[in-house]
């Protein structure tokens, strides 16, 4: 290990740092802006929408996202459609994440009983509060340990982007490493720099998860 | 209209050739999942003991899995292990290697999962009914693990053939690379064949993952 090259380096693995995290998070932004409405349009049965938001997932949770960014990035310009990388990186991001994020949210609709709806209901609540303050809570308590592993997934995923030429971590130490053959250093900064990425989002998933787990009933 | 690479995967061999890099994924990640549900199970099960020391190293090993990014632990142990042992290893070496190790530790925690989500009193209900030990496990403990059990592992067969498409990266021929080379080949005489190409392999993925999600579903709802 030789600590003067990895000082040189530290600045490279930064800036790629920043580009994964700006990409990263407004992916799973949009992710989750998609996921709740693809759960919503499946949980109403809103009829058309909903068989399409069905076909959406399967389509996207069944392949891997490096597929689909290739198809964004080297084929979709071929019938006119041409976005810069880092779109390309947000978009397939996003459409992946939706589709998880969309199974998380219904599996967290669906798990709270009718009982439920049905007491606030007769308790002279309007639907809205209903929903509200009495199944939102539970079901965002049930979704949450499914939701922080989204995001955790999400964020690694993110380690793909080097294959459509973004100068993220992946392609930082893949770049270094062909140029000047400091393998050691180079991966050493690309597992510490992956670290204080995901680290936090863990740890904070952890404490999180323990405090929501209060909110369940019945067990 | 424009041709979109349909010709380009109907010439000669490419549509084989296709089909042949997809199975190179698909032979990945097949001996990956074979080699990690045993040694998942052994770990899970090794999980549910009360050793402390046990727990400490399975938690930071899951720990590991869980934070590194997969194509992280791919460039540690192609390009790693050469560098610091030596070590020639090919890349599909290489992928098993990593596959597994990831695969175990998601099977050890799915295997811990559903071992301690056994409620106690199977066993104890079990016992009152004068079985012995290996009787209960057999009968009783067993048979309901394995209902919640084989949904789940049958989830990690599709998460490691979406995975194996990584492997491309570090320079395994698979489905992906092969459609990058058809393409390349045909750059002259059809120029917009990127498409058509990566729309095929995209379909495969899913043709290849889609059904064993559904099957996975349907066993989930049926024994749940």
């Amino acid at each position: 290990m030789n600590w003067e090259v990895m000082a040189e380096y530290l600045p490279l693995y930064q800036e790629a740092m920043v580009l994964t995290l700006r990409i990263g998070w407004l992916g799973i932004i949009l992710a989750i802006a998609l996921g709740l409405a693809c759960a919503m349009v499946t949980h109403h049965r809103i009829p058309v929408l909903r068989q399409l938001a069905k076909a959406y997932i399967e389509l996207f949770r069944n392949t891997p996202l490096l597929v689909q960014l290739f198809f964004i990035y080297f084929g979709l310009p071929k019938i006119g459609i041409s976005m810069e990388a880092e779109t390309c990186g947000v978009i397939g991001l996003a459409l992946l994440g939706g589709s998880y994020m969309a199974e998380t949210f219904r599996s967290g609709l669906e798990a709270i009983e009718s009982i439920q709806m049905e007491s606030a209901l007769s308790l002279g609540m309007t639907k809205t509060q209903a929903m509200w303050h009495v199944v939102l809570p539970q079901a965002v308590s049930i979704s949450v340990p499914a939701f922080v592993a989204n995001v955790i997934f999400l964020l690694k995923e993110t380690s793909v982007f080097s294959a459509i030429s973004l100068m993220d971590l992946m392609f930082t130490a893949k770049d270094l490493i062909g140029l000047y053959y400091k393998t050691a250093e180079s991966l050493f900064l690309l597992v510490i720099f992956y670290l204080i990425i995901l680290l936090p989002v863990s740890v904070l998933g952890s404490l999180v998860e323990r405090r929501l787990r209060y909110a369940g009933f019945g067990d | 209209m424009p041709d979109l690479g349909i010709s380009v995967l109907f010439k000669g061999q490419n549509m084989m050739r296709l089909l042949g890099g997809l199975w190179v994924a698909l032979r990945i990640s097949l001996i990956s999942v074979a080699i990690s549900i045993p040694l998942g199970i052994l770990l899970g099960t090794l999980m549910t003991w009360k050793n402390p020391v046990i727990k400490v190293f399975a938690r930071i090993y899951l720990e590991i899995v869980r934070i590194m990014p997969q194509m992280v632990l791919l460039f540690l142990v192609f390009f790693g292990t050469t560098r610091m042992f030596g070590w020639n290893l090919p890349a599909e070496s290489a992928s098993i290697l990593v596959f597994s190790f990831w695969g175990t530790a998601e099977m050890g925690d799915l295997v811990r999962g559903a071992l301690i989500s056994i409620p106690k009193h199977q066993y104890e209900s079990g016992e009152a009914l004068g079985m012995t030990k290996p009787q209960v496990y057999f009968y009783i403990i067993i048979p309901q693990t394995l209902r919640r059990l084989i949904p789940l592992s049958i989830n990690l067969v599709t998460r490691m053939i979406k995975t194996t498409s990584l492997v491309m990266m570090i320079g395994v021929v698979e489905v992906l690379k092969v459609a990058q080379q058809i393409i390349e080949a045909n750059r002259m005489t059809a120029p917009n064949a990127a498409f058509g190409l990566y729309a095929t392999v995209f379909v495969l993925y899913f043709l290849a993952c889609w059904p064993i999600s559904m099957l996975a579903g349907h066993l989930e709802k049926k024994w749940s």
